[in-house]
């Protein structure tokens, strides 16, 4: 914002120039190194960023620069600028400076890291919180996934001003935003069961039917929503059925977009004004991009955990289009491959499967065990060279997909 | 010690057949006192006949290290029809919905898969916490999981009793990280505070000081002639080894139990703090327990262990420690 005392405008600026300069020597989007030297000239910065305008942030294990994405979209259509960290920075630094690069937008859509919610509503202040679901992911990194609810039904209970938007399918999740003032309940959808049979109230073994999931002993049981993802339609929470029709493929992304419209609809934007808006985009951060490579028709899906490959399964093309897999285990992939036996690739049975990625041995043994057959690769271009049809899919992990997206070039 | 690991430790009866095993070196005896202690020489690597792997067949209730003076081990009496190759090997996966965090289901699936290849058949049951446990399984596995669903799992356990009364009739208990602390005398809490486990294996945990996260490699105990261990770790718990138990192995990279030694071992129950999963990176101790419940076990076929050779031997060599012998 332009009020902005001059120390931070100075920030700002040294932020920008670094962040332009990253991005051309092309090394990243520039947004985190950016960041990260704005906050050094002025530690406030991110309050003083955020001041003033209309916060919305958005967390989760999967989803979040989708759905960040799609709210921006959506938001767009008040016809005023939306801030956001499109490219996926989604911790202090990358929030900063997202903030920065717009410094005269009254909305900010930010893509929060999940350990870091309570500390970013603290600082930011926001009208709304999102909440889409939580599962295991990076083990040896991440916190444990009950402790993390605790910490934000904690955080929500003391931001009395917040709207809170929340996937009610998700026990996790309606447990965390029960403490909430207000609440938004999203009918959103779960698919990933194994990180919620368990009752977070009492612990007791949650039970599942066609009306939702409900605890036998403790009453918490799920909550009566107002926004309802119904097939490929969304029910708006004055009752009106509207199809999607959206240009992301898949469940999952039904699902953001749902949440995305209720976020909107919050803010005045009607499902008729945001959904056209919702449906233009066709890819984010390179996820469902898809590039002609060597005469293929090439697309890039990033799973980074086991909810998230059971999602990227549902997106596939039918077989017999094959399929490449990359696994890293870096630092932000997580340094434990163990996850992998939480996938369930007989799926893949039928189709021909290239594996490739720094750990594509531990991949060899787990598709072995699950009787699906496979062919080691060296990367991308060796599984194009192999392939006998136009097309190819590609799932791959947080590095591993970066690192075939910029071989492919960062097409976007 | 609670009254159940007493009670095992006491009872010496005479139907046991006694099963004398390659003379061990001086560091058998120091494995008790959990100190440091090294296996000398290679291991063979399921050579069967040839080694202690051969020596366990001859008992169908496990192993009865004799190793000089310290007291005899977890002598089981036996009570339960030994399940061989004519019957299906049940196995059975305690309380999924609690304890399965790090990819446990994969240590279900590497011990499915190596019966099957030896023709083994075998029936798997998932069993959720708000069910009773059978008594009557060959193989248990406790899996890995978060503070509050371990101390629920024990609490449940403990008032079923189905878990405790298997492993005291002979059945093979594999327990992993969360499950490994909890079928000791006591764990850490949420917030460290101790709470009662099942007192199945003599081990006592607590919460320790710093957090035991990357890769670890181990040398098992010579008596069991399973291969160097690799895995991963990812555990903030301190665990003693009481006089009733012994380390499973010798810490050569990581924690484990944060004394030098890792996992512990007594009779047919083995625990450990291994990820990867377990059992996906150590074909061999996966091949341990099978040949707790139906004797020798036939090799593979070199094809059908080529892919977990190449993750042992590239994992092994990614942290700088060679494979020993296989």
């Amino acid at each position: 914002m332009s009020k902005l005392p001059l120390r931070a405008r100075i920030a700002t600026s040294i932020g920008g120039a670094a962040g332009r300069m990253s991005r051309i020597a092309g090394r990243g989007d520039g947004s985190v190194i950016g960041g990260v030297l704005s906050l050094r000239v002025e530690p406030e910065l991110l309050r003083l960023l955020a001041a003033g305008r209309q916060v919305v942030l958005v967390t989760g294990t999967n989803g979040k620069t989708t759905t960040t994405r799609l709210i921006t979209a959506g938001l767009g259509a008040l016809g005023q600028d939306v801030a956001s960290n499109a490219f996926g920075a989604n911790m202090e630094a990358g929030i900063a400076s997202a903030l920065g690069r717009s410094p005269n937008a009254p909305y900010a859509v930010l893509e929060t890291d999940e350990r870091y919610l309570p500390a970013m509503i603290e600082t930011t202040r926001p009208k709304v919180v999102v909440l889409l679901n939580l599962s295991r992911d990076q083990m040896d990194r991440a916190a444990e996934i009950w402790l993390t609810a605790r910490r934000w039904r904690q955080a929500l209970a003391a931001a009395t001003d917040c709207m809170v938007v929340a996937n009610a399918d998700d026990p996790l999740i309606a447990w965390a935003a029960s403490s909430a003032a207000q609440v938004t309940w999203v009918a959103a959808g779960q698919r990933w069961h194994e990180d919620s049979w368990c009752c977070p109230e009492c612990g007791a073994h949650l039970r599942r039917d066609d009306l939702g999931w409900r605890c036998g002993e403790c009453g918490f049981d799920r909550p009566a929503t107002r926004w309802v993802l119904s097939g490929d339609s969304v029910i708006d929470a004055s009752g009106e059925v509207h199809e999607l029709q959206l240009a992301l493929p898949g469940r999952a992304n039904r699902s953001n977009a749902v949440v995305a419209l209720a976020v909107a609809g919050y803010f005045g934007a009607s499902v008729e004004q945001s959904l056209p808006r919702l449906r233009e985009v066709r890819s984010v951060a390179g996820r469902y991009t898809q590039v002609q490579r060597q005469g293929r028709l090439v697309r890039l899906l990033l799973a980074k955990n086991p909810a998230g490959w059971l999602e990227a399964f549902d997106v596939l093309a039918p077989s017999p289009v094959p399929v490449l897999l990359g696994v890293n285990a870096r630092g932000p992939d997580g340094k434990d491959t163990s996850w992998l036996w939480d996938v369930d690739y007989r799926v893949l049975r039928g189709r021909p499967v290239y594996i490739s990625g720094e750990r594509r041995i531990d991949l060899a043994v787990r598709l072995e065990a699950d009787e699906v057959p496979f062919e080691l690769v060296e990367g991308i271009d060796d599984a194009i060279g192999r392939v006998s049809g136009s097309e190819l899919d590609v799932i791959a992990n947080y590095t591993a997909f970066q690192h075939i997206r910029a071989i492919l070039g960062r097409a976007q | 010690m609670t009254d159940r690991v007493g009670r095992h430790a006491a009872a010496a009866p005479d139907h046991i057949e006694t099963v004398i095993l390659p003379a061990q070196d001086g560091n058998g005896l120091a494995a008790h006192e959990g100190g440091d202690w090294r296996p000398q020489g290679r291991h063979a690597s399921g050579q069967p006949g040839a080694t202690a792997a051969g020596a366990l067949a001859r008992t169908a209730d496990g192993p009865v290290p004799s190793h000089g003076g310290g007291p005899a081990v977890d002598v089981r009496p036996q009570q339960r029809p030994a399940s061989g190759r004519d019957s299906a090997l049940r196995l059975i996966w305690v309380y999924p919905d609690l304890l399965s965090t790090y990819g446990d289901r994969g240590n279900l699936l590497v011990l499915t898969r190596r019966a099957a290849l030896r023709g083994i058949k075998v029936e798997a049951v998932e069993l959720s916490s708000d069910q009773a446990v059978p008594t009557q399984g060959d193989i248990y596995l406790l899996g890995g999981g978060e503070d509050l669903p371990q101390i629920l799992a024990a609490r449940r356990l403990h008032a079923d009793g189905g878990l405790s009364a298997a492993a005291a009739h002979g059945a093979v208990l594999f327990a992993v990280c969360a499950g490994y602390q909890l079928i000791g005398a006591k764990f850490g809490g949420v917030d460290g505070e101790p709470i009662e486990g099942l007192g199945i294996l003599d081990i006592s945990s607590g919460r320790g000081e710093r957090r035991g996260v990357g890769e670890l490699v181990a040398d098992t105990d010579p008596a069991l002639s399973v291969p160097r261990l690799t895995g991963f770790e990812n555990h903030q718990g301190v665990t003693r080894i009481g006089p009733g138990a012994r380390p499973l192995a010798a810490v050569s990279l990581g924690v484990g139990n944060g004394d030098g030694t890792e996992g512990a071992y007594a009779g047919k129950v083995l625990g450990t703090y291994l990820h990867g999963p377990a059992l996906a990176r150590n074909p061999g101790l996966a091949d341990l327990l099978l040949s707790w419940v139906v004797g020798r076990l036939q090799p593979l076929d070199p094809q059908d262990e080529e892919w977990a050779g190449q993750l042992r031997a590239e994992r092994l060599s990614a942290v700088g420690s060679p494979v020993a012998g296989a």
